[in-house]
């Protein structure tokens, strides 16, 4: 894999992202590039599942959520370090993913996508009502949880770190998978599922192993994500419009590659903080994230990653 | 010759339909076997049966000494029975070459992506198709789509390859080109076939031994000649008393 150029680019990445608010100790930068971090966690993850696989996954905010949680009560709770609390929140969804998927991926098409929706649902309201997990008020982090990473201050930088070298993870979780012969299968499915069966994929392990490789990551990022918060809560936790942005920013990069998910979470997350801040916009982000929907699935169905890899067909080569 | 897949019985009912019924056969290794019937008379439910995309509600299916009937479509083809779809189902947005790729890694096969890649290859120069393998599969015309159908299925490394109407909608010079690598999956790679055709002239002249479906049910089993003079097929079937003469050429 350290052959490809892709890799170096990611190892590239992962050390802008660390020196540039590193040397600075700009704190609102790094808040800025904790977000995008966190998106491109989100995006390339989902593109496993939507991008390689063909499954849209409305729901792929609930392993982020469950994973914040399950982390944040493993801290508060049990007392345990944020870092193996991490693992075990992204080991535990990822096995309650595959059992889930075992069971709803037999739905194909429009209805698995419902389906996503209905688990992301159920899980908040089950969260909510859970009272080890604070039910409806959430969880809170008391200041001591900071103090084995040296203070708030020291561990919001670590935190920080910490999410970029997952994001880094990420990247190359999803190179590694696009050039193996798990990533052939799951792009045979992509394509026509039936043909792949025929021709010897083993769809229905397939499908459930790459949805639950796709909750692991989120997962463990959630622990960490709600832990630099200090709190976490149903709402922020299992928010379905962070789940449809997650699939703007696919859409907008390019589903089915690796530059594209990452690029358009990077870009969207900007552009998000833009529309925020400006006094015209800050009311309809929505709104316009929808129509920047629209707007690529009429015109430019690749993505942005699409649409140059149309152009520059020998980019591709360097990039994924 | 050793016996590579016996059919014992076989049903199936949609509903009210029989689609097949009580359909016994076997094939020998290195046999070319024919199926032939006219529309509807569950020749496609009989392929559909053997490689597992549907169950059988009755009868047994056993290859290469091993009980399949049930198993899915993508164990069957582990165990070295593979096949090719009427309607053809390329996986339009991967490249030709990555579309054969699939069956080397996942058929009887079951290679390691690198060892597939120039096995797939090999696979693409004897259907004709090494030209085109780094285009994608959906840009093909539908003769191109026919032969990757192929491809896929040899690149499995079958020891049994099922064809479903490969020849339809193909001209005069691809269905020459088509039936010569037929013979040649048979002479050169050892492959026992066994082939859904319209084209009585093609079947009567490629098969060794020919199945007739009607309704779902047998209506005849044996040698081109034999069949071509059988006349519940003729009614059936073929029509025109002189056609066997025609086709066999013994005027």
């Amino acid at each position: 894999m350290y052959k490809r150029p892709f890799f170096w680019i990611v190892l590239a990445v992962i050390a802008a992202f660390v020196l540039v608010p590193g040397i600075s100790g700009d704190v609102g930068l790094r808040e800025s590039l904790l977000l995008g971090a966190v998106y491109i966690v989100l995006a390339s993850n989902l593109n496993l599942m939507i991008g390689y696989t063909g499954y849209v996954n409305f729901g792929n905010i609930a392993f982020f959520g469950l994973g914040g949680y399950i982390g944040m009560y493993l801290v508060t709770a049990l007392h345990w370090s944020v870092w193996l609390a991490s693992a075990v929140a992204g080991a535990s969804v990822s096995l309650f993913a595959l059992l889930l998927g075992l069971g709803i991926l037999r739905l194909r098409g429009a209805y698995f996508a419902l389906a996503t929706i209905g688990i992301n649902e159920a899980v908040k309201a089950a969260v909510s009502n859970f009272s080890p997990f604070g039910g409806a008020s959430g969880m809170y982090l008391s200041f001591s949880s900071f103090a084995p990473l040296g203070g708030p201050r020291h561990a919001l930088w670590i935190i920080y770190f910490a999410i970029v070298v997952l994001m880094g993870a990420s990247l190359l979780l999803s190179l590694a998978i696009k050039n193996s012969k798990f990533g052939l299968g799951l792009f045979a499915i992509r394509e026509d599922e039936d043909a792949a069966i025929v021709l010897g994929v083993r769809a229905p392990w397939y499908k459930s192993a790459i949805f639950a490789l796709s909750a692991f990551l989120p997962a463990m990022v959630g622990t960490l994500y709600f832990f630099k918060n200090g709190v976490i809560l149903p709402e922020q936790a299992f928010d379905l419009t962070l789940s449809i942005e997650a699939i703007v920013m696919l859409m907008l990069g390019g589903q089915g590659t690796i530059f594209g998910a990452a690029f358009g979470a990077f870009v969207y997350e900007q552009f998000r903080g833009f529309l925020l801040v400006s006094p015209l916009f800050s009311q309809f982000q929505l709104v316009v994230a929808g129509i920047l929907l629209l707007a690529i699935v009429l015109f430019l169905p690749g993505g942005f990653m699409g649409w140059v890899y149309r152009k520059l067909p020998r980019l591709r080569k360097v990039l994924e | 010759m050793s016996e590579l897949l016996k059919v014992s019985e076989v049903g199936k009912n949609f509903g009210g339909v029989r689609a097949v019924h009580a359909v016994s056969f076997h094939i020998d290794e290195g046999e070319i076997f024919g199926l032939i019937g006219p529309n509807g008379a569950g020749k496609t439910t009989l392929f559909n049966l053997i490689n597992g995309v549907i169950r059988p509600d009755a009868g047994r299916i056993v290859f290469r000494g091993q009980d399949i009937t049930g198993l899915p479509p993508y164990r069957v083809v582990r165990l070295g029975l593979a096949r090719t779809h009427q309607i053809v189902k390329p996986l339009n947005d991967m490249t030709v070459l990555d579309n054969v790729t699939v069956g080397a890694c996942f058929g009887a096969a079951n290679l390691a992506l690198k060892a597939a890649r120039p096995a797939a290859r090999e696979v693409l120069k004897l259907v004709n198709l090494d030209n085109r393998a780094d285009q994608l599969a959906g840009e093909l015309n539908i003769a191109g789509k026919k032969r990757l159908e192929i491809a896929r299925a040899v690149a499995a490394r079958p020891a049994l390859l099922l064809l479903d109407e490969t020849l339809a909608g193909l001209n005069p010079t691809e269905v020459t080109h088509m039936i010569a690598v037929v013979r040649r999956l048979r002479d050169e790679y050892g492959i026992a076939i066994l082939m859904i055709e319209h084209l009585m002239q093609v079947i009567m002249d490629l098969s060794d031994r020919i199945l007739v479906l009607n309704f779902g049910e047998m209506l005849a089993e044996g040698p081109p000649a034999e069949i071509a003079n059988n006349t519940a097929v003729i009614e059936a079937y073929l029509g025109d008393p002189d056609l066997a003469h025609k086709i066999l050429g013994t005027a």
